[in-house]
């Protein structure tokens, strides 16, 4: 059984099985993983020593008590990077196959795809412009506010304690 | 399919495994003694002959060690993220071809695991997956600095990945073909035909992005011990903690390999016919392959003591306003020359 293929410079698949198979073959690897992540587990649990403290099954924050879970809000900062990365994710999945077949193509491919990238390239250029990329956002509406702010907290100097080193000394 | 080819298979697999197995245990040490001999101190000499046997202590060492799991830890996922990391880099060598064809009782034998026709694509799926790894690692942890180290390599994934596919789309542009045999068989003939002296720009974009792919310097920032105290793995300890070591050089292996493959010829020698001296070329063809692999893997190292690292931000700049760019440039120079030419 073959599946078509009508371009000739495509490496033409002698039969859906041998695919299958080879799909199958890189799935040895995960038996494989899982046995030697297993194995050594079941070897330690029989070697190693289980001496467990309140103190030892605490959560590690350099020797101090821990304060509250670490599972809380965070600004990652990244998130309008990662909306963008998204669809140039997908902009990179359509090049391929297009990269494939660019040779049989020529001019057309060339100018066709030119017109796609540029469009993206655009939306890329729209996102710098905007100070999106940036780490501090300065020139985004939303990140001014938020800056500003945090400059006046800045701004209120905060009176430098005598360091205590030198009396020590 | 016959009985024959599944033993092939299985033999192939199980020698791939061994091969990295043993190559992991010798990195360990490697980057020890070379890093050692690097800041001029000796590194570990004592066990064994020159100290060869110190990644046998070492495994031995980790199994006596006591597991602990903090009590506050999301358990499953906790127990997952070791097994979501490493089985990724092990299935992507399996598609990485390591020789040439070898002719052995009639049988022509492929020195490759799975010979996959989008081989490519399939690579780029499973790095991305590799990432989940380090990203539960630090979730899971319930704790504050793996959680720092997997938002790090969230912030990672999303600003070199990006180029580094870009960077491949420009290969697949000269081979014409996803296949990695097809992308080795296109660099054939002589020593300039390599993809890394027709597209040095793509092989630079490549490099630094495997260098972020696999969390090494400059790029470590989910580790950074100075700051992260080890970043995503901190409550890892004994076996788990080793697990994660071993991951890590899995897929420094692998992403050398695949350098390799999709850069310099693969295991192709230059102003050589492997074909025409039969099963000593195969040979022949693999030792090349593993010397440049090794040249990769030893670059690694060096790199790690030659450059500081870098900030987050920093990484994310120089993904997005430098790699891209540069990457997206390169595309339009490779396909502007071949619309020119062919």
């Amino acid at each position: 059984m073959t599946i078509g293929v009508t371009i000739n410079s495509l490496p033409v698949i002698n039969s859906s099985t041998s695919m299958y198979r080879d799909f199958g073959t890189s799935f040895i690897f995960v038996l494989i993983g899982i046995i030697l992540v297993a194995v050594p587990l079941l070897l330690q649990r029989i070697l190693s020593p289980r001496r467990k403290t309140a103190e030892k099954m605490s959560t590690y924050e350099c020797g101090e008590d821990v304060e509250g879970p670490a599972w809380v809000k965070f600004n990652i900062r990244f998130y309008v990077i990662a909306l963008i990365f998204i669809i140039f994710d997908v902009e990179v999945v359509f090049l391929f196959p297009w990269a494939v077949v660019y040779k049989e193509l020529g001019l057309f491919a060339f100018v066709e795809m030119m017109i796609f990238l540029g469009i993206l390239a655009l939306g890329l250029a729209y996102v710098w412009r905007k100070g999106d990329l940036e780490w501090v956002k300065y020139s985004v509406p939303y990140g001014r506010g938020r800056y500003r702010k945090l400059t006046i907290i800045e701004e209120t100097p905060a009176s430098p304690a005598p360091a205590p080193q030198e009396t020590a000394a | 399919m016959d009985i024959v080819t599944l033993i092939i298979i299985c033999v192939k697999a199980l020698v791939v495994f061994a091969a990295i197995m043993l190559t992991v245990m010798a990195m360990t040490l490697a980057e020890r003694r070379i890093s050692a001999f690097m800041q001029n101190r000796l590194g570990p000499n004592r066990v064994g002959p020159k100290g060869l046997l110190q990644p046998l202590a070492d495994g031995i060492k980790f199994l006596m060690k006591e597991d602990v799991i903090p009590s506050g830890v999301d358990k499953p996922i906790f127990l997952l993220a070791p097994v979501m990391l490493i089985v990724p880099a092990l299935m992507t060598f399996a598609i990485i071809p390591f020789g040439s064809e070898l002719h052995l009782f009639g049988r022509a034998i492929q020195l490759q695991v799975a010979d996959i026709n989008i081989g490519v694509l399939y690579i780029l799926a499973l790095t991305s997956v590799g990432v989940y790894g380090i990203v539960l690692a630090g979730w899971s942890s319930n704790s504050k600095y793996p959680l720092l180290g997997g938002l790090r390599s969230s912030a990672q994934l999303i600003s070199y990945e990006l180029a580094m596919g870009l960077a491949i789309v420009s290969i697949i542009l000269l081979a014409g073909s996803l296949r990695l045999n097809d992308i080795i068989i296109q660099q054939q003939g002589h020593f300039l035909s390599w993809n890394v002296f027709k597209q040095p720009l793509a092989f630079l974009i490549f490099v630094v992005a495997v260098y972020a792919e696999t969390n090494r310097l400059p790029f470590d920032l989910t580790e950074a011990e100075q700051e992260l105290v080890g970043g995503y793995h901190t409550e890892y300890s004994s076996i788990k903690f080793a697990m994660f070591y071993m991951a890590e050089y899995a897929n420094m292996i692998t992403a050398s390999a695949l350098t390799v493959t999709l850069f310099l010829g693969g295991w192709d020698i230059p102003l050589m016919n492997e074909a025409a001296l039969g099963n000593l070329g195969v040979l022949l063809s693999v030792v090349s392959f593993v010397i440049k692999t090794a040249l990769f893997l030893f670059i690694f190292i060096w790199v790690r003591w030659t450059f500081p690292r870098f900030r987050y931000d920093q990484l994310m700049r120089l993904g997005w306003k430098v790699m891209l760019p540069l990457a997206l440039v390169n595309i339009f120079l490779t396909a502007g020359y071949l619309t020119l030419t062919v």
